[in-house]
Parts: C-alpha cells; structure tokens; sequence
C-alpha cells in the first residue's frame, strides 16, 4: 500500500548508519564505556516493549506478566550454557546440579523463548476465552509464581534456587544485542503488517465486529499472546547475557512496570516509539540522570537535594511531564515516516517565508 | 424457496427468555424486516442467527442446511453477513483496511480486488478516502463503510441491525436507497429497523417483534395499513 513518491525506503539506510555508528561508538568509546552500556541494554528492552506492544497496543491485550516470560527464557538460557566444567562450581549446594548436558547459546536462546512461549500458551487457553481483563491477573499471578518457584530449594538442581547462575557465555560486542533485537523486532513488525496484523488490530478497535467479519477471537488472541512471550523470552536471554550474572529477585512486577512505561510513552501501537522510547529511557534511569545522585558541593556549599537516589525523583518527574504533554506516547500510535517529517519541515520553510 | 428459515428460535440471556420461540422465512432476492420497540429482540435475532449467541433451542436454515449454534466463522464463510448494530467500524484501521478485514476469510486475492472496486463503484466517497482512518469518517459514511465491509464476505444474505441509528435524517434517506440498489442487484436482505415507516416502505415483507414474539407478518404494504401497525409504530394512533 506505498504510496507513490514515498521517500520512506530511506529509512534503511538510515538504519543501517545508526547500526554502523553503534560499531563505531563502541570501537572509540571502548565495550564497558556508559554509552555502550547503555545501547546494549536498550537495544534489549526495546525488543521486550516491541513484544508488549505486539498484544497491548496491536491486540488489545493487557499482560502483565512480561517480567515473568522473561525470567523463563533468562534462566532456561543460563541453565542450558553453562559449561560442563564450571558446573560443579556454579551448583556448590546442589552438588552440581542435575543437567549433564549444554546446547549451543543461539539454540538455548531459541528455546528461552519457546519454553516461555509454552507457558503463554498454557496460561492462555483458559483465560483468553474470557472476553474481559482477566489476561492482566492471570499473568501477573504467573510472574510471582515463576519467581517464586525458580528460588524454591526443591528446584535447586535445576535452577540452582535463590542462589546465583553465572559463568554461562555472554557477548562479546554491541552488535549482538543490536542484531539480535533487530531481527526479532523485524520479525514482529512483518506480522502486524501481515494479514494476521490486521486481524489483530480489528480485535483490539472491536471485538464484536470483528467476531461478526469471521475473525476467531481465541485464536488470534492466543497466536498473539503466544508470539509476545516468545520474544520476551528472547528478550530475557538476552538480558540475561547482558547482565552476565542472573537471580530470579531481579525480575519483580517493577521489571514489567518498567517496559509498560516503556510502552505508554513511547505510543500504544507504534513500534518506532517503543524503541525511540526504551532507548530515552535506559539512557534516562542509568546515564543522564546519574549526576543528580552524586554530593556536589559548588564554592564549597552543598547543593541542596542532591543525594543518592534523587535521580528517581526526577526521572519520576520528568515521565510525568511527558505523560502530561503527550498523553498518547511520543509516537501516538504512528510509525517514523520520513514523508511526514519531509513535510513538517517543508511547512515550517513555508511559515518562515 | 426460502433463503433462510427461522424456526421457534428460543435464546436466554442468564435465566431471562429474550426470544420466545420466534418463526420467519426470508425469500432469495428480498427485503425482509423485523420491526419493534426497544427489547423487543431484534438485535438477539440478528445476533444469533450470526453465531455471536447460542440459541437456547429452536433451528436456523440456510440454503436448506441446518446452520443453528454454527460459531461466527462458520456463519460468515456460509454467505451470512452481519452489518453490526452502530456500524461498528475498526476506528483505527483506514477504510481500504476495513474492507479487507471484511474478506478475512477468503483467500482469492484477485476476487478481494474486483470486490473492493465494487464496493468502491458503490460508494465513491470511501474510495476518496481509502486512506483515512474509519473513526474520521462521518456517521453516514461509517455506516457506508460497514456496509461495504461486509459486502466484502460475498454475502447471499446480508443482515443490517438498525443502520440508521443515530444518523441525520437526510443520511437515513441516502442508507434506505443504498439498501434498495443493494437488493436490487440482487442481494437478500433482512432488515432491523426501530424506524418503523422507513423500513416498511422500502422491504417487501415484514413481521412485527414484541417482548420475543413474532405478533404479526405479512407485506409490507398491509403491515403499512394495518390499524395496530400504525397506532403502535408509525406514530399515527387512530383518532376516536
């Protein structure tokens, strides 16, 4: 459905300079720098909201639970890499641990994401043929049992309880999470502009109509719950190889809070604005704002306020205000377009004449 | 032969009968429609028929085949479409969008084109706008567009619940000749209608809905004449 003169095939190699100046970013700024750091946390959270974004803001779906899918694929990662010979080590209380076997770490990631995508099936079956909010309670119940049942001392063997995994293999460089999340991401988007897409965005304006043009609610409903976990199970794996340690305490409904503030602002329904926002924001929470934390003392007076924590406070602030300002996200529900922005500019030339 | 056959349909809504056993034909090239008061079950009628309800008991046919408690699906790829009660458009979907949502189902890419030309032909003002965004349309041009989206299904029998609900009085003119040419070219319908007169005028047959039963039936123009008819629903109560 392009339309004609469209100048938006420049979005790609504009994608592709971002990816180029990301390898050139870490070649300068060094891998542990604030910048890279930041990247690569951002590239993972932006594939985790893309994937809440898949069912909030194109399905009309309200998850709560993506803390939750996460931790399955960030533990089922870990479990399946660690080397054979560290495992002894890893499992000191649980004499090893009970798996004898390692998988690959591009296969262990691909099933993070199926098994947390079994569960979604799972959990959906029964709640989805509701035809209300009951998604939201169910999955959110879902997060705290995972929790919960990853630090139980009877799995201990297997997850090694509230005890840290680590050793397993992680990246070496930026472009991995860069990559990784931009396949997924391509991925999701190819769906929503699929004919399923379309389906799910009928659901999500009207259920009842889109019932009566023969749309199936369940199975829509399901296809897109199912598909979200998966990519928040990727997400997980990746965030689990980013952190380079893991513990299931990390991955509290806070964590969900998080990418569902991601979401809000960054504009149900558009994917552009997700990832625009997921990067603001991990730049925001872990970089920009971090000088706020610090004492500082100007002619030899302490600045009023400054102190750790603080940052919070006006990073809480400052979401308000964008809620405030733009109440439906930064993006709306629109993807970039380079046609719109052409335009804004040429309107803005034509006012100044 | 009867395009579609209702016979003594029964539907409850948690304990409450909302139609009592109700009985009625639709003839292939017809317009046919049940007029009524509020709650009176039209739209359960509609509803059900269109496999959004399960019927308490009772059996719906078409095209001689038993399709009573078929799901939405099944009803839909059948050849029964539903114009839903307040158009019901996909608001953040664009009109070509919404139209394509109609041929969900099919999967004949060349039939779906030729289709939205046609509906198109048919309404000129969506193709102007097949880009916007179904919720910036008017009232009369939504109700064009759900008209046309189910168009979209290739229906034999096209339901329409009230299609001129909330819609100015000129724009209900332009939906009652649009439901004219529609028949005219061939397409059956069965009509809901709480505006009594305009309804009457435009269908061939009609039957009177009361509190889920079927009180009366017959042409429209004896409807249209009949003492009951005009006192309760045509606004014209015979003067002693």
């Amino acid at each position: 459905m392009a339309k004609k003169n469209s100048k938006n095939w420049l979005l790609i190699p504009i994608i592709a300079l971002i990816y180029l100046l990301v390898f050139v970013a870490e070649k300068v700024a060094g891998t542990s720098s604030m910048l890279v750091t930041v990247l690569e946390k951002g590239a993972i959270y932006a594939l985790i909201a893309v994937s809440l974004n898949l069912l909030n803001g194109f399905t009309g779906l309200f998850s709560l639970g993506q803390a939750g899918f996460m931790l399955v694929g960030a533990y089922t990662y870990a479990v399946l890499t660690i080397p054979m010979a560290k495992r002894a080590a890893v499992y000191q209380y649980y004499n090893g641990g009970c798996i004898t076997f390692t998988v690959p770490f591009i296969i262990a990631i691909i099933l993070g994401g199926l098994l947390a995508a079994a569960f979604a099936a799972l959990i959906g079956f029964p709640v989805l043929r509701l035809k209300s909010d009951y998604l939201a309670i169910a999955t959110l119940g879902f997060a705290e049992i995972a929790r919960a049942l990853v630090q139980f001392d009877g799995l201990g063997p297997i997850t090694n309880g509230s005890n840290l995994l680590k050793t397993y293999p992680t990246y070496k460089t930026v472009m991995f999470p860069f990559c990784a999340a931009g396949i997924c991401i391509a991925i999701i988007l190819l769906l929503i502009h699929s004919t399923y897409g379309r389906a799910f965005k009928a659901i999500r304006d009207d259920e009842i109509a889109a019932e009566a043009m023969g749309i199936n609610l369940f199975r829509h409903k399901e296809l897109s719950f199912v598909i979200s976990s998966f990519f928040a199970g990727v997400g997980g794996a990746l965030l689990a190889m980013y952190q380079g340690t893991l513990q299931a305490n990390a991955f509290k409904s806070s964590m969900t809070y998080e990418i569902l503030l991601i979401v809000v602002i960054g504009g149900m329904g558009s994917v552009s604005g997700s990832v625009i926002a997921s990067f603001l924001f991990i730049a925001c929470s872990e970089w920009w704002l971090r000088f706020l934390d610090a004492e500082q003392f100007i002619w030899g007076i302490k600045v009023p306020l400054l102190r750790s924590g603080f940052r919070m406070v006006v990073f809480a602030v400052v979401i308000m205000l964008i809620v405030l300002f733009y109440s439906r996200g930064i993006m709306g529900d629109r993807e970039i377009s380079i046609d719109r922005i052409i335009k804004k500019f040429s309107k803005k030339k034509g006012a100044t004449k | 032969m009867s395009l579609l056959t209702v016979s003594d349909l029964r539907v409850s809504y948690g304990g409450i009968e909302a139609l009592k056993g109700i009985s009625f034909s639709v003839e292939e090239g017809k317009i046919v429609t049940l007029i009524g008061a509020n709650g009176a079950g039209k739209s359960t009628t509609l509803r059900t028929i269109a496999g959004l309800v399960k019927p308490a008991s009772g059996k719906i046919e078409f095209e001689g085949k038993d399709i009573t408690g078929h799901d939405a699906q099944k009803v839909v790829s059948g050849g029964i479409a539903l114009v839903p009660e307040g158009r019901r458009v996909f608001d953040n979907l664009s009109v070509l969008e919404n139209l394509r949502i109609g041929a969900y189902l099919r999967k004949d890419e060349a039939g779906i084109k030729s289709d939205i030309e046609h509906v198109y032909e048919l309404f000129p003002r969506l193709k102007e706008r097949h880009w916007q965004l179904a919720g910036t349309l008017s009232g009369g041009e939504q109700q064009m567009l759900a008209v046309g989206r189910a168009m979209m299904t290739r229906p034999k029998v096209m339901m329409m619940d009230e299609p001129s609900l909330g819609l100015a009085p000129l724009v209900v003119k332009d939906i009652f000749s649009i439901i004219k040419t529609l028949n005219e070219s061939g397409m059956t319908i069965l009509l809901i209608e709480q505006n009594a007169n305009a309804a009457l005028r435009c269908a061939h047959e009609g039957y009177v809905l009361e509190t889920g039963r079927i009180t009366m039936a017959g042409t429209c123009a004896e409807l249209l004449n009949d003492q009951r008819v005009k006192g309760a629903y045509l606004g014209s109560a015979s003067k002693k």
